[in-house]
C-alpha cells in the first residue's frame, strides 16, 4: 500500500479560513525533518491544532504555559544533551504575545545560555487568542480592542517593540524576519537557521483575519504588502551582521495606504496619521538597505 | 555492611549538604535552579559537584524560579529524571509552572527549604510558602531532622515516579538547613537498589520516535476527567507512601518510627495529642518524653493528608493540640483546619495554636504552656502562648 504523505502539520486544525499564521506554520514545518521536538506556547496554534484527544502534530510537540515557552526548551535541550543525542533539534513557537511582552524574559535567559534552540515567532501584532487586545508588537495606529480608535483615540500610540534589535543584543546568531505570503522564503530561512550552531530567532509576520479585519483570501497578500511597503522587510542576519534584505538598492516602495486601507484595524486612521506610518516604512528602507 | 563501614557512613554534615549529597547519590539527570536564601547552600553544592567532575547531571542556571522550574518540566517531558529547590518568594513565583507540572502528572522532586512570605519581607522559617501550595497536586512531605530529609527525598523519587505526581519535600529553613546533624548519606549503589533508573514508558514522553503532543487543550469533560485521576491516585498515594517507606527503612536499615505518612511519639492513651509539622516535633519530644499524658503525632505526609491515621491514633485523647507555622488568613491554621475536618465526626476540644511565624521561636516553655492549658477554656486559634 502507498504510504500517504506525511505532515507534521496534518490538515485537520480549526483555525480561522485562511488563517496566516497556519500557513506560515506549514512553511516552518516544510523546513524541518523528523528529528525535531517542538515546544509551543499557549495562543491560537496551541488552541486550534491540539483539541485533547486529537492532535493535528506529527512531531512531538509539548505545549505548558504561555511565557514559558523558551525554558521549556532549555530543559528539553539540557534532556537531549544528557542523553547524548546530538541530532534532535528544538524549535521554539510562540505569539507575539508569548514572544514580545509575557515570555520576554524566559527568552532573554535562554538566548544568553546560548543554547542551540531555533526560536519562532507569529507575529499577529496583537493577543489574537484572547481576542485581538494590544501586545507589544502592535504597530502605530492599529485599533485593537484595548486600544480601540475613537473620537479621542488613533487607536495604538506605541510603536512596534524591536524584537530583532533584542534578539541581536543577545548575540543570537541567526535572526530573520519574514512574512505569511512568502512561504519559500520562510522555508529556506527555517532551514538556514537550523544550519547554525547557537540560538536562531525567526519573526514572521502573519495576518490575523479578524484581527486585522481583512478579508478570508487577503492574508499573504497582506503580508506581500507589508514587505512591499517596507513596513515588514524580509531580513536575514548572520552573526549580528545582515547579509539579506528585502530592501535592495533598486527597491520601490509601495505607498504604505496600499497596505493600511485594505485592514480594517487602520480604517480609521486620517491622513496625518499615514503620514507617520510612512515615516515608519522610510526609516526601516534607510536602516535595512543593502 | 559491617560496623565499621556504618560509622564511616556517618558524618556531621549541615543539612543543606546532606541533601545536596542525597541529590547527587540519586542522580538526576537535569538540576535547574534560582539562588534564593535559605535554599541556596543545596544548589551551590550542587553546582561544585558538577565542577568538580563529581557528578555528570547538566546543571542549568535559571534566571528565575520561573524558568528553572520551567527548565525541569521541559526536561522530564524529554524523559529525564530532575530536580530543582527553592523558598518562599520562589516558591511562589514557581506556582504556575508546578501546577502545570503536576498536572502534566510529571515526577518531578522540589525541596522547599521553608520560609516565610513577603510582605513584611523576613527571610526565616515558617511553613506560609509551602501552604500556599497545598492544593497544586505536589504531594507534600514535612522533615523533622537532617537524616529524615535524606531519606523523604529518596523516597520523594521512588513515589513520584510510579505514581508520576510530583514531590515537594519540605524542609524548615535555617533550623535544618544551616544546622549540623549526624546524618547517614546513602551511596549512590545503595540508592539504586532501592530507587531504579528513570524510564517512562514510551509513547509517554518527547521523542522523534513516538511523537506525541503533550499538554493539549482540553475541553470540559476531559478536563474534569484529569482532575477526578489526579485526586484518585493522590488517594492512592497514601499506600504507596507507606509501602515504599517500610520498604526504605529495610533497604537503608532505618531505624525509625514512622509510617512515611505519620509518626506516633508516646503512649497510644495519651488524654493529650500534640499535631505538628517539621522541626518541631524535635523539641515538642524533648518536653514530653517523661509526660505519659500528652503524646505526638507527627504529620510526615501533608498531601496527601492522612485523615485515617489522625483519627485511628488520637481515638482515646481528649485534647488535640495542632501547631501551625501559617495562617490561612480568614480562618485557622492549615494543619489546623484539616485536622478539624478530619475529627469533624468526634467529640475533641482541639487547639489550634499560630506559632514561630518569621522564624520567631517555639520554645520548650512554650510548649510546655501550651500543654498544661489543653484543658482550659480558650480561643480556638491562639496567637499569643
Amino acid at each position: 500500500m502507498k504510504k500517504e504523505k506525511k505532515y507534521f502539520l496534518s490538515p485537520g486544525h480549526n483555525a480561522c479560513s485562511g488563517c496566516g499564521q497556519l500557513s506560515a506554520v506549514q512553511a516552518v514545518m516544510r523546513g524541518l525533518n523528523k528529528d525535531t521536538i517542538i515546544a509551543n506556547a499557549t495562543g491560537c496554534l496551541e488552541v486550534t491544532t491540539t483539541a485533547y484527544p486529537e492532535s493535528a502534530w506529527g512531531l512531538p510537540w509539548i505545549h505548558s504555559l504561555f511565557e514559558n515557552a523558551a525554558a521549556v526548551a532549555s530543559g528539553i535541550l539540557a534532556s537531549l544533551k544528557k542523553r547524548g543525542d546530538k541530532k534532535t533539534k528544538v524549535i521554539v513557537q510562540a505569539g507575539d504575545g508569548g514572544t514580545f511582552d509575557i515570555g520576554l524574559g524566559l527568552i532573554s535567559g535562554m538566548w544568553e545560555r546560548g543554547e542551540n534552540i531555533l526560536y519562532i515567532c507569529y507575529d499577529t501584532e496583537s493577543y489574537s487568542n484572547t481576542g485581538i487586545q494590544a501586545s507589544g508588537a502592535t504597530p502605530y495606529g492599529s485599533s485593537t480592542t484595548t486600544t480601540p480608535s475613537g473620537k479621542q483615540s488613533i487607536g495604538s500610540t506605541q510603536n512596534k517593540k524591536d524584537m530583532l534589535a533584542i534578539a541581536l543584543a543577545h548575540n543570537v546568531k541567526y535572526v530573520a524576519q519574514s512574512v505569511a505570503g512568502f512561504p519559500t522564503d520562510i522555508t529556506n530561512k527555517v532551514k538556514k537557521a537550523l544550519t547554525i550552531s547557537g540560538p536562531a530567532y525567526i519573526q514572521i509576520l502573519s495576518p490575523c483575519i479578524p484581527g486585522w479585519n481583512i478579508d478570508y483570501g487577503d492574508a499573504a497578500t497582506m503580508g506581500k504588502l507589508a514587505v512591499k511597503t517596507g513596513l515588514y522587510p524580509l531580513l536575514e542576519y548572520e552573526n549580528g551582521q545582515l547579509i539579506h534584505s528585502s530592501i535592495t538598492k533598486n527597491f520601490k516602495a509601495e505607498p504604505v495606504e496600499n497596505y493600511l486601507k485594505k485592514q480594517g484595524r487602520f480604517k480609521h486612521l486620517k491622513a496625518t496619521d499615514i503620514k507617520a506610518i510612512s515615516q515608519i516604512a522610510a526609516y526601516n528602507i534607510s536602516k535595512y538597505k543593502i | 555492611m559491617n560496623k565499621t563501614n556504618k560509622q564511616k557512613n556517618k558524618q556531621i554534615l549541615e543539612g543543606s549538604r546532606a541533601i545536596a549529597l542525597t541529590i547527587k547519590n540519586i542522580a538526576p539527570d537535569v538540576i535547574s535552579a534560582y539562588p534564593i536564601t535559605p535554599q541556596t547552600h543545596i544548589v551551590e553544592d550542587l553546582a561544585k559537584f558538577k565542577a568538580e567532575g563529581e557528578a555528570n547531571y547538566e546543571y542549568i542556571r535559571a534566571e528565575s524560579e520561573f524558568a528553572a522550574a520551567s527548565i525541569v518540566l521541559g526536561a522530564i517531558a524529554a524523559g529525564s529524571r530532575a530536580y530543582s529547590a527553592t523558598s518562599s518568594q520562589g516558591l511562589l513565583l514557581m506556582t504556575e509552572v508546578l501546577y502545570n507540572i503536576s498536572g502534566m502528572r510529571l515526577p518531578l522532586v522540589i525541596t522547599c527549604a521553608n520560609r516565610a512570605i513577603s510582605a513584611p519581607i523576613n527571610i526565616w522559617n515558617d511553613h506560609s510558602d509551602a501552604m500556599a501550595l497545598k492544593d497544586s497536586g505536589f504531594m507534600q512531605f514535612f522533615a523533622e531532622n537532617h537524616q529524615e530529609a535524606v531519606y523523604q527525598h529518596i523516597l520523594a523519587y521512588k513515589v513520584a515516579e510510579k505514581l508520576n505526581i510530583p514531590v515537594m519535600v519540605n524542609i524548615d529553613g535555617f533550623i535544618l538547613t544551616h544546622s549540623y546533624e549526624e546524618v547517614t548519606i546513602p551511596s549512590r549503589s545503595e540508592i539504586k537498589k532501592y530507587l531504579p533508573a528513570f524510564k517512562p514508558s514510551v509513547g509517554t514522553y518527547l521523542d522523534p520516535k513516538y511523537p506525541v503532543t503533550l499538554g493539549g487543550f482540553y475541553s470540559p469533560k476531559y478536563y474534569r476527567q484529569t482532575r477526578e485521576d489526579l485526586f484518585k491516585d493522590m488517594q492512592k498515594a497514601l499506600l504507596e507512601i507507606k509501602k515504599e517507606w517500610k520498604a526504605l527503612s529495610t533497604t537503608f536499615n532505618y531505624k525509625n518510627q514512622g509510617t512515611g505518612l505519620v509518626e506516633f511519639t508516646g503512649s497510644k492513651k495519651a488524654t493529650t495529642i500534640i499535631i505538628a509539622l517539621g522541626s518541631v516535633a524535635g523539641t515538642i519530644k524533648e518536653v514530653i518524653k517523661n509526660n505519659n499524658n500528652v503524646s505526638l503525632l507527627k504529620i510526615t505526609s501533608f498531601r496527601p493528608f492522612p485523615a485515617i491515621e489522625i483519627n485511628r491514633l488520637t481515638n482515646f485523647a481528649k485534647n488535640i493540640i495542632v501547631i501551625d507555622k501559617a495562617i490561612s488568613l480568614g480562618n485557622a491554621g492549615p494543619l489546623g483546619i484539616e485536622v478539624q475536618a478530619a475529627l469533624r465526626d468526634k467529640k475533641k476540644n482541639i487547639k489550634n495554636y499560630i506559632a514561630g511565624l518569621g522564624g520567631s521561636d517555639i520554645t520548650e516553655k512554650q510548649i510546655a504552656k501550651m500543654i498544661n492549658s489543653a484543658n482550659k477554656k480558650s480561643d480556638k486559634v491562639i496567637f499569643n502562648i
